[in-house]
């Protein structure tokens, strides 16, 4: 049966889904909100009850949504026994948490942003455990690296928080990173992404010579996501989240993503030395040091922290053992720590909320004010320890028990005496949470006065402490989980019992000394904690501290040294690449001999050739004189537009004059508000660098358009000319391309064209609001003015000359599909109609008299071209296909018209209204230098009959 | 006839913008700049003109009107700039 499958997709959409409501809820309330937010888990707890009994009887459901298939990606599900343990613990206790979390918030905690995290983590947890996609679980891998930086720093106004959040998400992003790598390697090894296919391609990824890169980079993902030592760090950090999260993410399910991420690859990965060794080595000193540190510890959260990060270095360890009997005890452990350990988070938050500290120091005695809270305490802690009746002490004899017989180097003894000392130290700070906590007198300065929470609140800690004492009494009841996960983590059928007395075992023994050791080590604390506490030791958090500050002054360094905010420094750079990279490909080939002749240069044409040089030069020579420099480009202008004429390229030339002519306007305003001269910055050999930057840019420019001119070559070019007629309805081919075969560049071009027009438009508007306004006020530009500012006759030759530049303008715009022209053109022909009213009587004259927004003609203009593309689509066509045909209107010739004639006009459009607009932001400087607006046409009235007024200040 | 004709055009307009060039380089004021640009306008209006007769097209037509248009437009521009310094007042 397969069926089942299809809920998997269900089930992990299920908390994102469920994300988007709590947000919302708040404001019906907080029990509402916490209601909401239960309402996913719980389906999704009910469809994977479902579930169970396939998973149980040792089937793998799956479910594949297909997305591209060529590149392996798939967003495919699976689940078996190790992925239905997780999910149950993640839905389980993320129902638990939420119960908690209602209790333990404060009115003033926005509580809706914290279920929407929560619910979005208990997603991408989810996702990891059940995905069959290693790309799609990496995603989830991240996810949960995201979700729960939101939740560490959820009381954003602490800095620990903000800190530690910055701190856990930068040591784990970092390990999965490094995982992506490895499993990217994974994959390729396999030549699949499938999770199935790699765990049954185990012996080929062990004999790969990719194995050992691989591993190392899985396992630093996994190490640093379960804290293990040296990533161990970050989990301490971490705990200035609110307690729900610690006891969720901290202790039952995002710390334990590593642990099952090695339980998951286990059939794939272990198996060889390397994993023996890394893996092992590295959980037991995690397990010894976390025990150690937590000893010593006077914050509860910090202490139950280095306690999970010791159970993590235990169940690391037990997995790196590889046999299958380490596996069914890391299994087992999994689930007993789960309770125990999320039960004693939930109790220190009690503790916390109750007295409002979390110092050991200043509690004890807390039994007698808070007796239930004391007993769930103590019965957690109790099995922390490993004491026989309680879930711990079951999973610590199997880990003891492999312990005593594993060999490191064929060295007997250092596995189990150190397997024993964690379990010792284990003891020791399991105990020192009871008396030091609750046991002993009263006290009467507790800085609240403690008393039991209400029931909502101990509900969830005391549930998960039934378990413990129920599969601590009666280890048959976890039996089939525990069996059909360890089956999926090995791949292999077992057989094997839980029980409590195994008879006089050395594990038994261990436990003993661990037992009694762990008292003493208690009843020795004081002189202890207080050599503990002289002994210098190194401070994680400086380290990472300095070696984050070490990395980004490295980037700074580098950014700095590339972008110092200098464009000289910048085109430096990209030119000195560019010519580089052309002299690496130019030398690397071989260049086939010249196929075509030079062209002669007639005496004309070469005095054209001999200005444009001429008047570069002196552009170079005059520079510093702006205005000079203007009148010179002006030259080269004309000039290139003369030569596109000359070379048979009669559109290019209609646009170049036109476009030289809007862009000389446009400097020309700028530069009324400018310095006329540019000051001699540079030094000589700086000036010499450029020039000889410059130079190096322009003759390798200049060869390469020598190699392409003198070689014939097959250009694109032909495909248009033959179809330019046929398939676009029109016969000026450039023309057609613009519109038709290149249509869609072109709407994204005039779309852009439009953003520069608004943007100009954006930053004047910021620009005279700002400081720049208040010099341009205090400046005087008015000196050495002529006196004519309208002259009369200049204001009658704009008027004539405007219809003829319309009529102009729209012949252009209508002959453009077969013959030069077009809406490009024609836009800047009509601008420049225009702009010679504004120039002749002045821009308030002009602006009453124009009704149209520059700012709306940019949107039509857009709309119109996209409105013709969409079109197309009615006729079932793609996007922008045009069609065409043929009308006569009286009096003009005939002409075509068809969509791509609309699209012109929304070019048109678009470039009338961006060029209008970015010379009407320009001047309107002027206004706010303080320049007065005429009203009237021209200086003098011809007619004679009224006397001028005046504007100010003439 | 006509192609000689051509041939001492082109001569003449061709030595017209190297003698503009010269002015514009050389000024002295800015007005001489602006008027050699303008005058090389013309001349540049007159080359396409001629050319288009030598080659026997109209095509070039549109280019000379166009540059005869826009050039009055930036002739204008430049003056404004001398004169008023703000061309949009």
């Amino acid at each position: 049966m397969t069926n089942g499958g299809s809920l998997l997709p269900i089930i992990a959409l299920l908390p994102f889904l469920g994300a988007l409501v709590p947000g919302l809820m708040i404001r019906a309330g907080r029990n509402a909100c916490a209601t909401f937010t239960a309402v996913p888990t719980i389906a999704a707890l009910a469809m994977l009850g479902v579930l169970t009994p396939d998973v149980m009887a040792g089937e793998v459901l799956k479910a594949e949504i297909e997305w591209l298939p060529q590149l392996g990606l798939s967003a495919s599900f699976f689940l078996d026994g190790l992925g239905l343990l997780f999910a149950f613990m993640i839905l389980g206790v993320g129902l638990l948490i939420t119960l908690y979390a209602r209790f333990y918030l404060s009115g003033d905690d926005p509580m809706g942003q914290f279920y929407t995290y929560l619910l979005l983590f208990q997603g991408a947890m989810l996702g990891i455990v059940i995905s069959d996609n290693i790309l799609l679980l990496l995603i989830f891998w991240e996810l949960t690296s995201l979700s729960s930086f939101l939740l560490i720093g959820y009381w954003k106004h602490l800095p620990e928080g903000r800190q530690g959040a910055r701190m856990a998400l930068a040591v784990t992003g970092s390990g999965g990173l490094a995982m992506i790598a490895g499993m990217l390697i994974l994959g390729n090894i396999v030549g699949s992404y499938n999770l199935t296919d790699i765990l049954a391609a185990g012996d080929v990824i062990r004999a790969s010579d990719w194995y050992l890169p691989a591993l190392i980079l899985i396992l630093l993902g996994a190490f640093t996501k379960s804290a293990q030592f040296p990533f161990h760090f970050w989990l301490p950090h971490a705990m200035a989240a609110p307690t729900p999260v610690s006891a969720y993410l901290h202790s039952a399910t995002m710390v334990k993503a590593g642990v099952f991420l090695m339980a998951r690859m286990w059939p794939a990965l272990a198996g060889t030395d390397a994993w023996f060794y890394i893996v092992s080595i590295t959980g037991l000193i995690t397990m010894v040091l976390g025990a150690l540190i937590a000893l010593f510890k006077d914050d509860l959260k910090a202490l139950l922290a280095f306690s999970t990060v010791s159970h993590l270095g235990l169940l690391t360890m037990l997995l790196g053992f590889g046999t299958e009997k380490a596996a069914i005890a890391a299994v087992f452990h999994i689930i007993n720590h789960l309770t125990f350990k999320a039960a004693l988070f939930m109790t220190a938050g009690i503790v916390d909320h109750e007295t409002h500290t979390r110092d050991i120091k200043r509690l004890g005695g807390l039994a007698k004010f808070m007796p239930i809270t004391a007993l769930i305490g103590t019965v957690a802690a109790l099995s922390m320890a490993g004491i026989p009746l309680f879930n711990g002490f079951l999973s610590k004899e199997l880990m003891l028990e492999e312990a005593a017989h594993t060999a490191w180097y064929q060295n007997d003894w250092i596995v189990p005496a150190l397997a024993t000392l964690g379990a010792l130290l284990s003891v020791a700070y399991s105990l020192r949470f009871i008396f030091h906590v609750f046991a002993g007198p009263a006290r009467d300065d507790y800085p609240a006065h403690p008393h039991d929470p209400p029931f909502g609140m101990y509900a969830a800690p005391a549930l998960l402490c039934v378990l413990v004492v129920a599969i601590g009494v009666l280890p048959g009841l976890a039996y089939p989980m525990v069996k059909v996960a360890a089956q999926a983590v090995t791949g292999q059928e077992l057989n094997f019992y839980l029980k409590i007395w195994h008879g006089v075992t050395p594990a038994l023994i261990m436990s003993i000394i661990a037992v009694v050791g762990g008292a003493l080590l208690l009843g020795l604390h004081r002189p202890l904690a207080r050599a503990w506490n002289a002994a210098p030791r190194p401070e994680a958090k400086a380290i990472f501290d300095a070696l984050i500050s070490a990395l980004v002054r490295l980037s700074r360094g580098v950014t700095d040294g590339l972008h110092n905010g200098a464009i000289s420094r910048y085109l430096a750079i990209f030119v000195v690449s560019t010519v580089g990279l052309v002299y690496v490909a130019f030398s690397g080939g071989t260049l086939s001999p010249p196929t075509r002749e030079m062209l002669p240069v007639p005496p004309v044409v070469a005095v054209g050739y001999v200005l444009l040089i001429a008047s570069a030069l002196l552009v170079v020579l005059n520079h510093h004189n702006r205005f000079r420099a203007l009148v010179l480009i002006g030259v080269i202008g004309l000039m290139i537009s003369a030569g596109f004429v000359y070379l048979s390229a009669p559109d290019l030339a209609l646009t170049q004059i036109s476009v030289e002519t809007v862009t000389i306007m446009l400097l020309l305003l700028a530069l009324h508000f400018l310095p006329k001269t540019t000051p001699r910055e540079s030094s000589v050999g700086l000036r010499l660098r450029d020039g000889v930057i410059a130079v190096a840019a322009g003759a390798g420019v200049a060869a390469l358009a020598m190699v392409f001119l003198l070689r014939d070559f097959d250009p694109i070019s032909d495909y248009h000319l033959a179809n330019s007629y046929e398939g676009g309805g029109g016969t000026n081919v450039v023309n057609v391309i613009l519109v038709d075969f290149r249509g869609y560049d072109t709407f994204g071009e005039i779309i852009v064209l439009g953003i520069a027009g608004l943007t100009i438009f954006a930053l004047m508007e910021a620009l005279l609001s700002g400081p720049a306004a208040r010099r341009l006020r205090n400046t005087d530009y008015s000196r050495d003015r002529s006196r004519d500012r309208h002259p009369l006759m200049m204001v009658v030759a704009t008027r004539a000359m405007l219809p003829i530049a319309v009529m102009v303008g729209v012949y252009i715009f209508l002959r453009g599909h077969n013959q030069p022209g077009g809406g490009f053109v024609a836009g800047l022909v009509i601008s420049i109609a225009l702009l010679m009213q504004y120039m002749a009587s002045g821009f308030g004259w002009t602006q009453t008299r124009q009704r149209l927004e520059y700012h709306t003609m940019i949107g039509w203009g857009v709309l119109i071209a996209a409105l013709t593309g969409v079109g197309a689509w009615l006729g079932g066509a793609p996007f922008l296909t045009s069609i065409y045909g043929y009308i006569k209107l009286p009096l003009i010739e005939k002409f075509g018209l068809g969509s791509a004639f609309a699209f012109d006009l929304g070019v048109f459009l678009t470039v009338l209204g961006a060029v209008m607009l970015m010379l009407y932001s320009l001047s309107r400087i002027a206004r706010y230098a303080g320049e007065t607006v005429n009203v009237e046409p021209m200086d003098y009235d011809p007619s004679g009959k009224r006397e001028l007024k005046k504007p100010e200040g003439e | 006839m006509i192609t000689y004709a051509l041939y001492f055009a082109f001569g003449c307009f061709g030595l017209g913008l190297l003698f503009n060039l010269w002015r514009i380089a050389t000024g002295p004021e800015n007005a001489d700049r602006i008027l050699a640009l303008d005058t090389m306008v013309i001349n540049i209006i007159a080359l396409l003109i001629l050319y288009g007769i030598w080659q026997g097209t109209t095509v070039y037509y549109e280019a000379s009107m166009l540059v005869a248009m826009v050039g009055f437009v930036s002739t204008v521009a430049y003056c404004r700039f001398v004169l008023r310094g703000d061309i949009i007042e």
